[in-house]
């Protein structure tokens, strides 16, 4: 049993209430005790002086590859939650585009454990919709369900089949499920390796026209309005996508969404030098497109921020720029790239960021997460939000090094991240 | 070593007006080579050039290597097939390969956009882009610059209209860059459905039909229809192609009495270009071919250390 844990002397940011003020937080048992002024340690406590730091509830990435079973090389469910831990995030949602895939409830059990049995973080899967991923039948989504998947995607291989995709909403409402779409029509994006547009014309690579997103983001949304089932975009990344999802909110449609700190950080160019490493599907878009994203996460029509984090091989990536493989990752720069980007650029409040990185997501997909209520799971972060630092992507604990933020100067990351009252990270000098 | 050129040459998109006028009037002085008795000068004695053709080329792989033989380097010759590369290599363990072996210069065809600069960013050979992906071909743009000046006794103030299917092709984009810099201007034609999103960025006009293009036009360089580009839907058969985007002697009646008319190659005939202009007073079209040879010879010296200006002593004897 984790012996009790003080958190002493921060400012406590917990947007599931409101709650931002100096305090301390008591976690005992796994649970959070109270948070509140002046609380002494009980008997046998550790302390951890958060002085000078932000103490928030445990971040949470709905959106997260871990390679195993199948991608090994790439990442594993341990090396990938130790990543997430050391980018203070205490919940991650895997994608179940593993081989193979995640799509029945043995294969669901299968992540749950692996992660729990390396308990670095929440590992929570994510089931396919579609048997083999193939986009034809359901998956026994409510075995998967009942297995611990906390909603289904096909991620990566997006539902073509619109009659497939109402099914899915329907069927998803009997377990109140999210059904989370990567929004891409194939037809449209087809041979594309980067964004359609000015620099994609110069370099002479295959674009993906924005459409490609608009066309089914529109159709998902409709399908949420007709079957009341609740869809979850994933990594918008265009300007028209960002405003039909607006709109659908204001109408009532049920949905949710997500934007990537790289996103809201970077546009086309940074493919300028075929930089592979800048090479991910949806591609980084213009500027206009860029602005729309930051805005949405900012106005909330974004409810999350999610890394899909992709670990890739450094062979894999170490191609021209056609044969490298689509993704990059961000366990590990996700806080520190929203921080400098959102915050300190002035786009959103702390406690607003901290929301669309944890009580956001766990609401998203209804995990018991995002809150620093009594009694909820003792999962929290400890952000020095003025840390300067330099990535170096050398240093991660992901088996992968694709990142275009290396040697990136970021403010803000994580000291410390607890995950059921443990400590599983801590930066030197945070304890 | 850098050399006027830099170490290598990917594309005409950041060189310089002079340094592509250099390549030109070098290439005009290695002209004479070719028209002598034994085509051979000791330019590149001594060097070794693998000329890496990942995509299948047969004119200019023998042109490069035309040009080698002419400055007497020593050649290797790999193709895709048959190659490391079918077995599964990747593109960088093969420019480790060649790193390992001490070679010269490499003058690189791949699929893949962006390939050449991969490679020459790998290795401390000379990298020679002999088409990578549907990026550039800078070889080819300037023996096509090579060839206008020849005919128009300048670049400057001309109209050029690169005709076809300009989304997928290096050559036009070599062109746009290379005709830019020289100061003409550069329009395109073709079907909305083969040309870039962003096709005006580049600096272009883009003309819809190609009777207002030949109108307008100076030059025509008239850009080979790949078929599986009307396989692919582009579009929707050749016979329409032809009647809608065809360069015929019929719509060159509209073109002022000296326009020229250029193509990469292979034709393909009553498709892009009819016979009767392919063959006919307009056509400069084995001129290109010959200036071909030329411009690769210009491109290798220069690459090799030599200087522009020296371009004529180093030729030496072999007459």
């Amino acid at each position: 049993m984790t012996r009790p844990l003080l958190i002493r002397g921060g400012r406590v940011i917990d947007p599931s209430r409101g709650f931002d003020d100096a305090a301390d937080v008591l976690l005992v048992g796994g649970r959070v005790e109270a948070v509140g002024t002046a609380l002494g340690a009980p008997d046998g406590a550790d302390t951890l002086d958060a002085a000078g730091k932000v103490v928030c509830p445990g971040l949470v990435d709905v959106h997260v590859h871990l390679r195993e079973p199948g991608g090994e090389r790439k990442e594993t469910i341990a090396t990938g939650s130790l990543a997430a831990a050391a980018g203070g995030f205490t919940t991650i949602c895997a994608m179940p585009n593993t081989d193979p895939p995640i799509d029945d409830p043995a294969a669901v059990g299968f992540v749950s454990a692996a992660g729990a049995r390396a308990g670095h973080a929440r590992v929570f899967p994510l089931g396919a919709v579609s048997v083999g991923l193939a986009g034809e039948r359901l998956a026994p989504v409510g075995e998967m369900v009942e297995a611990g998947a906390v909603g289904i995607t096909d991620d990566g291989h997006p539902v073509y089949d619109a009659g497939l995709m109402r099914l899915a909403l329907e069927y998803g409402r009997s377990f109140d499920i999210p059904v989370a779409s990567h929004c891409e029509v194939r037809s449209l994006s087809r041979g594309g390796s980067m964004n359609e547009g000015v620099v994609s014309t110069r370099l002479g690579l295959t674009g993906m026209p924005n459409a490609a997103e608009d066309v089914m983001i529109a159709r998902d949304l409709f399908l949420a309005e007709l079957t009341g089932g609740r869809v979850h975009i994933q990594h918008v990344t265009t300007k028209r996508g960002t405003e039909l999802i607006r709109d659908a909110k204001a109408r009532g449609v049920t949905v949710t969404a997500e934007g990537t700190p790289h996103h809201f950080s970077l546009t086309d160019e940074a493919v300028e030098g075929y930089q592979t490493h800048a090479k991910v599907n949806p591609p980084l878009r213009s500027e206009q497109d860029r602005r729309a994203v930051l805005a949405a996460v900012a106005d909330g029509t974004l409810d999350c921020i999610a890394t899909d984090h992709a670990p890739h091989h450094y062979d894999e990536k170490e191609q021209a720029f056609d044969d490298a493989p689509f993704g990059l990752i961000g366990l590990e720069t996700a806080l520190g790239v929203s921080l400098s980007r959102l915050v300190v650029d002035q786009h959103l409040s702390l406690p607003d960021l901290i929301h669309r990185m944890s009580t956001g997501p766990a609401r998203a997909f209804g995990l018991n997460a995002g809150t620093l209520a009594l009694g909820a799971p003792a999962d929290v972060t400890v952000i020095d939000t003025a840390a300067s630092w330099t990535v170096d992507a050398r240093t991660f604990r992901s088996r992968s090094r694709n990142t275009p933020f290396d040697g990136w100067t970021l403010t803000g990351r994580a000291v410390a991240t607890i995950v059921g009252g443990a400590v599983v990270h801590a930066m030197d000098g945070a304890e | 070593m850098p050399t006027f050129l830099g170490k290598d040459l990917i594309g005409l998109e950041h060189l310089s007006a002079e340094q592509i006028l250099a390549i030109l009037d070098t290439a005009e002085t290695f002209k004479e080579i070719s028209e002598r008795p034994i085509k051979k000068v000791p330019v590149l004695r001594g060097k070794t050039i693998v000329n890496l053709f990942f995509e299948p080329s047969t004119r200019t792989r023998i042109s490069f290597e035309f040009a080698e033989k002419r400055l007497s380097a020593d050649t290797v010759n790999v193709a895709a097939t048959g190659s490391s590369v079918a077995k599964g290599e990747t593109l960088v363990d093969t420019a480790r390969n060649l790193e390992a072996m001490r070679i010269d210069m490499v003058v690189i065809r791949h699929s893949a956009s962006g390939a050449a600069r991969f490679l020459a960013e790998r290795i401390p050979s000379n990298v020679v882009n002999a088409g990578d992906g549907r990026h550039e071909h800078p070889t080819q743009a300037l023996l096509d610059l090579l060839t206008i000046r020849d005919h128009r006794g300048r670049i400057d103030g001309l109209k050029v209209c690169i005709v076809g299917d300009v989304l997928h092709s290096r050559v036009a984009r070599s062109n746009i860059w290379g005709l830019l810099r020289l100061g003409a201007e550069v329009a395109v034609c073709g079907p909305a459905t083969l040309m870039p999103a962003a096709v005006e960025t580049l600096g272009v006009r883009f003309f819809r039909r190609i009777e207002e293009a030949i109108e307008w036009a100076d030059v025509l360089n008239v850009l080979r229809l790949q078929l599986e580009r009307m396989q692919a839907g582009y579009v929707p058969s050749l016979r329409e192609y032809n009647r809608f985007f065809g360069v015929s002697n019929d719509r060159l009646a509209a073109a002022s009495d000296d326009i020229l008319v250029l193509h990469p190659g292979p034709m393909n005939r009553g498709v892009e270009i009819d016979s009767d202009v392919a063959d006919g007073p307009h056509s400069v079209i084995l001129d290109q071919v010959t200036n071909g040879v030329a411009v690769r010879m210009a491109v290798l010296y220069l690459l090799a250390g030599g200087a522009p200006e020296a371009a004529e002593a180093a030729k030496g004897g072999g007459r």
